[in-house]
């Protein structure tokens, strides 16, 4: 829960709520881009942040968010959260 | 060796090592008489057990696994809190899946959920927000855990619910701080911390400004780090040089993350929803001083405790830890897990008495679950 997780930016899905389609070790998950946000929105496009419980909360370099995944691929922390937004697709379906 | 194997850059990691050995010496430190450095992040916990850094570490160096991890401090009667607000026949009770097994006074939430509650696990409170827009004739609430990392967004949330005028979103909020407990923590006549591995991505969120009471009023330095295992051992470093130069500051070793004034958005979002609380329980460490978060009155809609009367807002029933559970004892270092009387017996993993052994942040299940360190392997 604590530890975010590198996503890139690849769409812009709802401005007017600050949020964008982030592309997250292979999952597409929406995001919220309120914290990272400080010119037009599809400046953030191609953009590397790292994601926190749904919200973009850093700018990351791409180096830097390679190295990250590496790091939580290794701690299981890639598979949970994956896991974590595949249960709440199910909860929201319910 | 096993750094030799797992580390990205083997040689990166055995020259931080011998540095940290050498200051280490010079120090004078040893297994007898160890420095004792505060890891307060659970995250690091967690990373610290991962890649074995407690036993690659000079011996003279012990990691003491600090209060940083939210569903491990979260007492009792929050659980059973939560029990009560997710089985109202209203309710649709959205959580995190950290928290699901958190045991309360006689049940979890996965336990709740089991016998008939609706209980849903959720990414983020932006799935809360969703399921309350898709479900008008329900009350949604979303259980709020978690430091600074995770406060924004649900002050972000409730933001958001009130621009839609949404009227059955509400946040049961149970957000702490992390530098109140470590003022309780400096503040143990018993405590002989020497210094303080300060949290990576609280940071960004907060900036390192809060930590300077820390070197300021007590003098013992603090090195905000990354979780890498390199940035971990680099952090150690940090640490030791500042002591052996009688040094106390705040340092950045995480700069490529965390900004020195934090993210502005999500401070102005967390000053503009929550408010400090007089005091909140910590499960182990019981009431701290300003240590937890409330909604403010102008968001009183969005507060699931007023609007369902319950928690800080009813009447609160007084619901002590386990029965020699020693969980507060390890969280402020007094005791390593394997010194709990439950540890591997009454409590583990698969059935936590202590909330330590339930997240993969706490010290205890890192220790299960990593087969113990040094300490547990004498």
């Amino acid at each position: 829960m604590c530890l975010g997780i590198p996503g890139q930016i690849v769409a812009i899905t709802a401005p007017e709520r600050m949020m964008a389609m982030a592309e997250v070790s292979g999952v597409r998950r929406e995001v919220n881009v309120a914290c990272v946000a400080d010119g037009p929105l599809e400046a953030l496009i191609g953009e590397w942040v790292l994601i926190h419980v749904g919200f973009a909360m850093s700018r990351i370099d791409p180096e830097e968010a390679e190295k990250t995944l590496i790091a939580l691929h290794e701690l299981g922390e890639v598979a949970e959260a994956t896991g974590q937004m595949a249960e709440a697709d199910r909860a929201l379906a319910q | 060796m096993k750094y030799a194997t797992e580390f990205r850059d083997p040689a990166a990691a055995k020259t931080l090592l011998a540095r940290i050995a050498h200051v280490a010496d010079t120090l004078g430190a040893s297994r007898e008489a160890p420095i004792p450095i505060m890891e307060i992040c659970g995250g690091h916990t967690h990373s610290i057990f991962r890649y074995g850094l407690d036993k690659l570490v000079h011996e003279g160096i012990e990691f003491v696994h600090g209060p940083g991890c939210p569903v491990c401090v979260l007492p009792r009667a929050r659980v059973d809190e939560a029990i009560q607000l997710a089985t109202r026949p209203e309710v649709i009770f959205t959580t995190f899946g950290d928290a699901m097994r958190v045991p309360g006074a006689s049940q979890s939430l996965l336990q709740a959920k089991a016998a008939g509650a609706d209980v849903r696990m959720v990414y983020s409170p932006l799935d809360a927000l969703e399921l309350a827009r898709r479900n008008p004739e329900r009350e949604v609430v979303f259980f709020g855990i978690g430091f600074e990392t995770t406060t924004p967004s649900t002050a972000l949330a409730i933001q958001q619910a009130a621009r839609e005028g949404l009227t059955n979103f509400s946040v049961f909020c149970n957000h702490i701080t992390v530098p109140e407990p470590l003022k309780a923590i400096l503040d143990d006549p018993f405590m002989n911390l020497a210094g303080f591995i300060g949290p990576g991505h609280v940071s960004m969120v907060i900036g390192t400004h809060p930590y300077d009471f820390i070197a300021r009023d007590y003098h013992k330095p603090v090195v905000v780090a990354g979780f890498e295992p390199l940035d971990i051992l680099q952090s150690v470093l940090m640490l030791l040089t500042q002591i052996a130069e009688q040094r106390a500051g705040v340092e950045n070793q995480y700069a490529r993350v965390v900004p020195e004034n934090g993210n502005p958005v999500s401070i102005a979002a967390m000053a503009d929803v929550y408010e400090k609380r007089p005091s909140f329980e910590w499960r182990g460490l019981g009431e701290i001083d300003s240590s937890g978060l409330r909604i403010r009155p102008a968001y009183r809609a969005f507060d699931a405790e007023e609007k369902f009367g319950i928690g800080y807002a009813g009447i609160r029933a007084e619901i002590a830890d386990p029965e020699g559970c020693a969980c507060g004892q390890v969280m402020i270092g007094h005791l390593k897990p394997t010194q709990c009387p439950h540890f591997g017996k009454g409590c583990t993993p698969e059935t936590p008495l202590g909330a330590l052994m339930v997240s993969s942040e706490g010290a205890c299940a890192a220790y299960w679950q990593y087969g113990g360190a040094r300490a547990a392997a004498e």
